[in-house]
């Protein structure tokens, strides 16, 4: 690793969420540097997706800090920053790919509106260029520019998947919170649009957190891999590690339940 | 007209009359803020202008005289019995002269004849936040609002572009009130989005259903909000008034026999008397413009 990776983007701290008596992720500590894709995987009901949303400022931890490091004030608590400071971050600095491409999108409008949306919140002003703008983001999904002016809800699941993603790398993000990405799709456009993904964070030299259940999508996409159980990291490693060398039982449990074709 | 006796004058009781002007002073020092307030029931129904007559009520005095029009027009169903009521429960002149009133409830337009200073111009709102059509909730629009977060606002007006090749939306078009807050100026046509800027006089929303009033105080910046490269602009017409040969004013298009015949006349029946009084005149008869074509005879 080179000097100027030494700095975390985003560093959780001992982040822990209850619901009343029942745990929702425990103690969870990582630091995640720029470039860097880290894979959460787990059975369902593991924390995965709570410790994201503690991660991605949605949803205050009962204990613990998430930094991260800002581009104006560096490492910074998000959940101490001012709630117009923090929302400006989730769209601009971030990206957030929900696992239903309905939650993340505006159906009745059309794609290029929902990708230029972001750009519109950050002050666009000018239609031709933010259209333009739209267009090649949607290329560069593979989306033909002239599906750019009809609403997602035309789409089909894979298609509005990565109109999500061109929706949230419009504001060119460092940091992408995925849930469950390739969730719901068949296993063809799944690899496509894995393949993309990995392109895409190559080219981009984005910085992302991919909660998944599916271990194929880690090994293609993840550097590092955690393994939560019970709201619990019980395992964490280089991605190739965890996968080909499991040492928590769970761990090997879990790598030995995929069928083998 | 006789008063009607038993009522408090302009029928409100003096406390919801307080708390409606206590509502009206934050409204006026926080131009475009939705203010909340306790609407009452009032002796129409919702929709006809129930949030107008109560912000009327409670600011009208012995002393005013006051002027109603429904789309521009005074003799409307609705303007005639909001003037009545407030005749009857205020004792108040009222008038159809925009230059002789001192309080103008209106539904759904700006008079023609340019207010003054000392006027005060109240609208009927039926959905006073601009920010519903992108956004349900009403916890995130006041957030939104808070945040000043209205880049949403231009990703209407940007799938209006795509959809029709320019900014079709022609009635409660968003405005900028004052370099701060994206207000609603009710379903007025946005020909008349140019008059609120800088308006010598003060200009009061009362939504009665949603139980909000907001204000534009006298000479304050009103913006529509538009593309750079696709600027705002207002309506126009391809003929004049066939009354009183006016090109300046927002034109009412009438259907006039059962062949598709139409002509088009002043929605502002005020100004269309004024100008005709003044001697000005139409060419009278149905526009020529493309007239029989839409049916066989």
């Amino acid at each position: 690793m080179t000097a100027e990776t030494n700095r975390p983007l985003l560093r959780a701290e001992g982040v822990s969420k209850f619901y009343g008596r029942h745990v929702g992720c425990r103690d969870v500590s990582f630091e995640l540097h720029p470039g860097e894709v880290l894979g959460i995987v787990g059975e369902s009901g593991s924390g995965k997706t709570t410790l994201l949303n503690c991660l991605s400022a949605q949803l205050e931890p009962t204990a613990g800090h998430v930094l991260y490091d800002t581009r104006a004030d560096g490492l910074t608590d998000v959940y101490r920053m001012s709630e117009a400071a923090r929302r400006l971050l989730m769209r601009s600095d971030w990206g957030l790919v929900r696992q239903n491409p309905r939650d993340g999108l505006r159906m009745g409008v059309s794609a290029g509106a929902n990708v230029g949306e972001r750009l519109m919140a950050v002050g666009a002003r000018h239609y031709g260029n933010i259209r333009s703008e739209a267009t090649d983001w949607l290329s560069r999904v593979e989306i033909d520019a002239d599906r750019v002016d009809d609403p997602p809800a035309t789409f089909s699941g894979g298609m509005q998947q990565r109109v999500q993603l061109a929706r949230n790398l419009v504001t060119r993000p460092r940091l992408v919170f995925m849930d469950e990405p390739t969730g719901g799709l068949d296993v063809s456009v799944q690899a496509r649009l894995l393949d993309l993904l990995r392109g895409l964070v190559n080219d981009l030299g984005l910085s992302a957190v991919v909660v998944t259940h599916d271990l194929a999508v880690t090994r293609l996409l993840a550097h590092r891999l955690m393994v939560m159980k019970g709201g619990a990291v019980v395992e964490t490693g280089l991605t190739d590690q965890v996968l080909d060398d499991p040492q928590h039982p769970y761990s090997q449990l879990l790598v030995s339940s995929i069928l083998q074709p | 007209m006789s008063v009607v006796r038993g009522y408090n004058f302009a029928y409100l009781d003096e406390q919801t009359k307080r708390m409606i002007r206590r509502g009206l002073l934050k409204a006026v020092a926080v131009p475009g803020y939705q203010v909340p307030f306790g609407s009452r029931e009032m002796p129409l129904p919702y929709g006809w202008g129930t949030g107008g007559i109560q912000v009327t009520a409670s600011v009208i005095g012995p002393d005013d005289v006051l002027k109603v029009i429904d789309q521009g027009a005074d003799d409307t169903t609705n303007a005639v019995s909001i003037r009545r009521f407030f005749a009857r429960v205020a004792g108040v002149a009222t008038t159809e002269r925009t230059t002789e009133a001192t309080l103008i409830q209106t539904r759904h337009r700006i008079p023609e004849t340019p207010l003054a200073e000392g006027q005060i111009l109240v609208y009927q709102v039926p959905i006073p936040e601009p920010l519903r059509w992108v956004e349900p909730r009403e916890t995130e629009t006041r957030k939104m609002h808070a945040l000043t977060e209205y880049g949403v606002m231009h990703v209407k007006l940007y799938e209006d572009i795509t959809r029709h090749g320019r900014i079709a939306t022609s009635f409660n078009y968003p405005v900028l009130v004052n370099g701060r807050y994206v207000m609603s100026p009710s379903p007025i046509p946005k020909f008349d989005n140019p008059k609120m800027h800088r308006m010598p006089a003060l200009q009061l929303f009362g939504a009665g259903r949603e139980k909000r009033l907001y204000a534009v105080p006298p000479h304050t910046r009103v913006e529509s909000l538009d593309f750079e490269d696709h600027p705002f602009e207002v309506q126009t017409w391809d003929d004049v008034c066939a009354l009183c040969g006016a090109d300046d004013s927002y034109l009412d298009e009438v259907i006039v026999d059962d062949q598709g015949g139409r002509m088009f006349v002043c929605s502002d029946s005020d100004y269309c008397r004024q100008r005709r009084d003044a001697g000005h005149a139409g060419h009278g008869g149905p526009s020529d413009l493309e007239t029989v074509e839409r049916g066989t005879p």
